[in-house]
């Protein structure tokens, strides 16, 4: 993947593919001191057991029947290690999964973040169905939507109508933009 | 599109998008399948699908439903994109923001499909 909203849109994906009704993102950056960006998905989907959970850093793991390897997760976590950080998958049977990884903020082979407002906009337009959350903080500002919040909005018009897709882009564009230039998001 | 920073602003943009909706009777007429597997983002299945909203949005063309379409088993020709349409279920292949955006307006809003670049075609 060539940026890591792409990961994540992956990531979140596997979650929807695994039953989940209700998915948060989080995306923590932290310019100063702590030098620090950090990601995690939150999935109430069917989780993994044990065996399996051992093997999801293995590239030959996926639960693809059309292919036979994942890649996926592997790549991330060695990018990730590459970059000073790592990866993390906590799941149980039956309750759901925390994927979470993490990078050096400076580190110069850290992957940039890319287009996070296309994604997730991806999941507040194709999935509309599922109960979304995104949390994003840069240093001491933050932002947050969620499907519920969007949906009181939006009331009886689609999520994924044009308009609508167009307005909430423009939403998740600018607030973005505010949060690195110092400024809080507005609900 | 102006610049939209909080809900509140959103909420004019709900009532422009209420006000398109009353031409529309029932269904839409149009339905776009995404496929947003592995490989399609990769090849940038999520690029292709915002030129398209971006193009349905600028036609003002708003008879039309984007729904998740699932993996074909095709990884070779992600990303894919599939339109019903009069009865038809069409399939594209290896589709870039450019050929999004040319769906859109040849096939999505004026039903012609652009045959080279089809890879299935079956009725519904």
């Amino acid at each position: 993947m060539k940026e890591l909203s792409l990961n994540i849109l992956d990531i979140l994906e596997n979650s929807i593919h695994a039953g989940a009704s209700d998915i948060t993102l989080s995306i923590e950056e932290d310019t100063s001191e702590k030098d620090r960006l950090f990601f995690s998905i939150q999935d109430n989907g069917k989780g993994m057991d044990p065996a399996f959970l051992k093997t999801v850093f293995d590239p030959f793991t996926t639960t693809s029947t059309t292919k036979k390897v994942g890649l996926g997760l592997p790549l991330l976590k060695a990018e990730a290690e590459m970059a000073g950080g790592g990866a993390k998958i906590t799941s149980e049977k039956g309750e759901g999964t925390i994927v979470s990884f993490w990078f050096q903020y400076s580190h110069w082979d850290r992957p940039p973040i890319g287009d996070i407002a296309g994604t997730v906009l991806i999941m507040f337009m194709v999935h509309s169905a599922v109960e979304f959350s995104y949390f994003h903080r840069v240093n001491e500002y933050s932002f947050s939507v969620s499907t519920k919040q969007l949906k009181e909005v939006f009331d009886d018009v689609p999520l994924n109508h044009p308009t609508a897709v167009k307005g909430i882009q423009e939403y998740l564009t600018t607030s973005i933009q505010n949060l690195h230039g110092g400024k809080n998001g507005q609900d | 599109m102006a610049k939209i920073s909080s809900l509140e602003e959103l909420r004019k943009i709900r009532n422009d998008a209420k006000e398109s909706m009353k031409t529309r009777s029932g269904n839409a007429k149009v339905r776009v399948f995404a496929s947003m597997g592995t490989v399609g983002i990769a090849g940038g299945a999520r690029e292709a699908l915002k030129a398209m909203i971006d193009e349905l949005e600028k036609r003002n063309f708003h008879d039309v439903e984007i729904v998740e379409g699932g993996s074909m088993g095709l990884d070779n020709e992600e990303p894919i994109i599939r339109i019903e349409r009069d009865g038809f279920e069409t399939t594209y292949g290896k589709v870039t923001p450019d050929m999004a955006r040319q769906i859109v307006a040849q096939h999505i809003i004026n039903g012609q499909m652009i045959s080279e670049w089809v890879i299935a075609r079956n009725e519904k």
